[in-house]
């Protein structure tokens, strides 16, 4: 740039044209491209380098889930839905499983629901390394994304194990879950859980106590307790700004009841305490997975669907499921009918509670579903938060409240 | 908190404004007429249903209505938070117009009510924002999620040649 500025309308790059900034506050398009995980943009509102104004402006990868539900049979969505969140597939599936068993007046069997719980807890894990790892690139800590990436391929992996599928598992069915634990998964899945309490104190030094990761979010993004409520913040972000809630907790669904496991809570409402919540929770989820593996182990025998929909099984289907630990489901299954009526289902995701209204005419599909998923719940924080920060904390922000474009946009 | 006694506090706090309280499977649904239903908000708030979980709409061109349901909940009140109640207002379908709940509410209904607009027309007066929030505005003014938008099955064979040799 040569120096004394430009003419009003001066061209120096052909078919570009300058003009002279009028106004004070500056207005910037961040994304819909960005460092940090899928597409969604801000458009912020600069005076100086304070942020006078946040517009989170969403949709850019909206897929129409609640529509599509609408023309598929009943079990067809639940591939679709998992797609909002694919790291974290068996909790963003769940309440609509559990949807159906409310209007089917089904229960599943208690060794379905362990399982279920297994899978729930090995993605809240995986979930949660996932946003620390964005959560490093945003602020440029690349260590801490490598590390959160590797180690999150171990749960990965214990997932495939069980299921048989890395990220999209499809894993609960109405009744129960498609496949039984494979023998050598409680070893493995005890393996990891010591493999990762290492690791959280290797991640403790690294990031969440390193003086430079302190300074940048240490009081950033404060969300007050009473705020937190009123904008309806899910999540480790609810938690973080001291309000004990958790639908583990609150409305236990599955087996949750009956585990033993605590909601770390912090008062500080900023990044640094929302960063801190999901340390706590990889560590009660790993409790939770011992648990739950240490149960399964000793109470083998009861199938992983409801009694009455494994009774009514062919004779071939049965030999299968004896031989191979894998539900064959039979065709009237997926041409089922649901009695007619309303039934809501909520769930915690890593990132917070999810929410499902399933609504039946008697039909084979659904009638409606309504889905709100927890960043969608939580982007209303940027408009709200934000402004009043320098633009220099909005990654730092945006990384600790760990929003997911997909999961948001439905 | 027992669920009949929940039932007997919601009708107490709302008076003579419940038209309907019915239980449906995980919530409790109160019907309230439109021109009530910012009163019966404030109300439900006082008791502590302090946030929106969900602001669901469902069309039924049968009835030629549009329903609108807010799934409150509790943050601050311990024995709320395993509850969820539904406050409804029915909507008619030519014309869905419904008084914005941002005022009781807040933040926690902002977003969900500007996708209620896109997805089903319905227009919230009072809303300080009202636009669509994942649609762009050419798909919004389609009200998608209505049950007369259908959508069209597409065939990867759609357009092939269909022959034997």
């Amino acid at each position: 740039m040569t120096s004394g500025g430009l003419e009003a309308g001066a061209q120096r790059i052909p078919g570009v044209t300058v003009k002279k900034i009028e106004k004070e506050v500056y207005e910037i398009f961040i994304g819909p491209q960005h460092p940090g995980s899928g597409h969604m943009r801000i458009i912020v509102r600069l005076d100086g380098d304070i942020i006078v104004e946040a517009d989170p402006d969403i949709g850019y990868v909206h897929r129409t889930m609640e529509k599509l539900s609408e023309v598929r049979e009943w079990l067809k969505p639940i591939p679709l839905l998992e797609r909002m969140t694919i790291i974290d597939a068996c909790n963003v599936t769940l309440p609509y499983v559990n949807a159906l068993e409310k209007l089917m007046d089904k229960t599943p069997s208690t060794r379905a629901s362990y399982l279920r719980v297994l899978l729930c807890e090995i993605n809240r894990v995986a979930s949660h390394l996932y946003g620390m790892g964005i959560f490093g690139v945003f602020i440029g800590h690349s260590t801490m994304y490598m590390w959160a990436f590797g180690d999150r391929e171990v749960f990965v992996e214990l997932a495939e194990v069980l299921t048989g599928a890395r990220l999209t598992h499809t894993y609960p069915i109405p009744g129960g879950v498609r496949r039984d634990m494979p023998q050598d998964l409680p070893e493995m899945a005890r393996r990891t859980v010591r493999y990762m309490r290492g690791r959280l104190e290797e991640y403790r030094k690294i990031f969440v106590d390193n003086p430079v990761i302190v300074k940048r979010l240490a009081g950033v993004g404060v969300i007050s307790k009473s705020r937190a409520i009123e904008l309806g913040v899910v999540g480790p972000n609810l938690r973080a700004s001291g309000v004990k809630y958790d639908v583990r907790i609150a409305e236990p669904y599955e087996v949750y009841g009956e585990l033993d496991f605590e909601i770390p809570v912090f008062e500080e409402g900023d990044a640094l305490a929302r960063t801190w919540v999901r340390v706590e929770e990889i560590k009660q989820s790993l409790n939770i997975i011992e648990q739950a593996v240490n149960w399964l182990e000793t109470h083998k025998g009861e199938p992983v669907i409801a009694k009455e929909d494994f009774d009514k099984l062919p004779k071939l289907h049965k030999e299968v499921y004896e031989k191979e630990g894998r539900v064959k489901l039979v065709p009237a299954h997926a041409t089922m009918k649901i009695p007619a009526g309303k039934a809501v289902a909520r769930g915690e995701m890593g990132r917070g509670e999810i929410f499902y209204y399933v609504e039946s005419d008697g039909g084979t599909t659904p009638y409606r579903v309504r889905v709100v998923t927890p960043s969608a719940r939580n982007a209303i924080v940027f408009k709200h938060i934000v402004p009043g920060h320098t633009l220099m904390d909005l990654p730092a922000i945006y990384g600790s409240i760990d929003y997911f474009p997909p999961e948001s946009d439905r | 908190m027992s669920l009949e006694s929940l039932a007997e506090e919601v009708k107490k706090v709302l008076g003579g404004f419940a038209k309907e309280v019915a239980w449906r499977k995980g919530y409790l649904e109160v019907l309230v007429e439109t021109a009530n239903v910012v009163e019966a908000a404030e109300k439900l708030k006082s008791i502590g249903l302090d946030h929106v979980k969900s602001v669901t709409a469902v069309d039924y061109p049968k009835e030629s209505k549009i329903r609108v349901t807010y799934h409150a909940s509790s943050y601050s009140r311990e024995d709320l938070m395993g509850v969820i109640v539904g406050l409804s207002v029915d909507l008619p379908r030519d014309n869905p117009e419904m008084p914005s709940l941002i005022s009781v509410w807040d933040g926690s209904v902002e977003f969900q009510e500007r996708e209620v607009y896109e997805f089903f027309g319905v227009s919230f007066k009072g809303h300080p924002d009202l636009r669509p929030l994942l649609l762009i505005q050419e798909l919004a003014e389609k009200k998608v999620l209505r049950k007369d938008f259908i959508v069209k099955e597409e065939s990867i064979y759609e357009g092939v040649p269909f022959k034997y040799d």
